[in-house]
């Protein structure tokens, strides 16, 4: 399985969590699972999306992280924080732009995706890919996910942030990032009550 | 002039703190050789501390006191003194009609009290038994590694004065 990349397709997730518990069962982190799971918008749809980390090529958590826990390996997997150096802060829970770190309280450490480390380290697929009925998170060769209708893209805008990523998203084919500016999404007063004149 | 070295465009910080897993493991020779110039230069100076206070310490001085008075002592007899402080006991032994010998009477093995014998003429720690020489404090028998540490008397008038203490050599 070496030469695959991992793709993420929030259009084909069904919302059956098998990657959710697949996640759980990992001997890594039993009990603990490390997908991010969303509904979107639950009074208007049933729609549902299931994430990885990104893992990206500049990461923000480790940017931010005060302790020096959290490292890039020369594959470029992001990987959990070092349980000795981390503090539990939650700096990197705050600044992920893609809100992927979870805290832990239990163990007092963040934990995150690394990609099935133990697993794609020795050709393995990561758990959640194997798992996944529709494909929504795929860890295939480009070969592969060029037959799909959607194409793939690692490059995200956040506002003024431009992040490169190791994990695609697929987009429509046509657009080539995704922009996102939390400006956008900003409650204001205004939009908010009808106007009375 | 161009500078020597063209202007590092990465902080300091940012050397320190890598983000990559190999980074943080990578010695560059400029890191190793201050290491090993500071580790060196730190034992140096440790070294010469260590000289310093054993050239301060070279010679101990030991305060000069009235052990006991001469006809305190019967043949044979002995006193308890304390000697150069009050932590340190030492043991006088009147053995012979002119002859006093002080030691201390710590037992070098484990440091327990020694006695005296007087029928056999030694020091004796109970102990481990462990039997010192009354004439001059060497190991007799048993597991004692060096010999008793001697205090050094002078008679002036009727009193004994203590002078000062021999370490005992290792044998």
């Amino acid at each position: 399985m070496f030469g695959c990349e991992f793709y993420i397709d929030p259009s084909r997730c069904i919302g059956c969590q098998s990657c959710y518990q697949a996640c759980e069962e990992c001997e890594t982190h039993r009990g603990h699972s490390m997908i991010n799971f969303d509904f979107l918008d639950r009074e208007q749809t049933v729609a549902t999306a299931a994430y990885v980390c990104w893992h990206c090529d500049d990461p923000t958590c480790a940017e931010v992280c005060p302790a020096d826990a959290i490292k890039q390996g020369e594959d470029g997997i992001v990987r959990s924080a070092l349980k000795p150096r981390c503090i539990a802060c939650s700096n990197c829970v705050l600044a992920c732009p893609f809100g992927i770190p979870k805290m832990m309280v239990s163990e007092q450490m963040m934990m995150k995706c690394d990609m099935c480390y133990d697993r794609t380290s020795v050709g393995k697929r990561p758990m959640c890919a194997t798992v996944c009925p529709s494909q929504a998170l795929a860890y295939v060769t480009p070969e592969v996910i060029g037959r799909r209708r959607e194409k793939p893209t690692n490059v995200f805008y956040f506002g003024g942030q431009r992040v490169t990523t190791r994990v695609h998203m697929m987009v429509p084919s046509g657009a080539d990032s995704i922009s996102l500016d939390v400006a956008d999404y900003i409650w204001e007063e205004a939009y908010a009550t009808p106007s009375r004149a | 002039m161009p500078p020597l070295h063209a202007p590092d465009p990465e902080p300091l910080w940012r050397e320190e703190v890598p983000i990559f897993e190999a980074d943080e493991r990578y010695v560059s020779r400029r890191q190793l050789t201050k290491f090993l110039t500071l580790t060196s230069l730190g034992m140096f100076i440790g070294n010469l501390w260590i000289a310093f206070r054993s050239w301060l310490h070279r010679a101990p001085s030991y305060p000069v006191c009235s052990v006991a008075q001469l006809d305190e002592l019967p043949l044979g007899g002995v006193k308890i003194f304390q000697y150069p402080t009050r932590n340190d006991d030492c043991i006088l032994v009147h053995r012979s009609d002119d002859e006093y010998v002080a030691y201390s009477q710590k037992c070098t093995h484990l440091s327990c009290a020694v006695y005296y014998e007087r029928e056999t003429d030694r020091l004796a720690c109970p102990c481990h038994r462990g039997f010192f020489s009354a004439r001059d404090g060497s190991v007799l028998q048993g597991p004692p590694p060096r010999p008793l540490p001697r205090v050094t008397l002078k008679r002036r008038g009727p009193e004994l004065i203590a002078l000062g203490i021999q370490p005992g050599k290792e044998a």
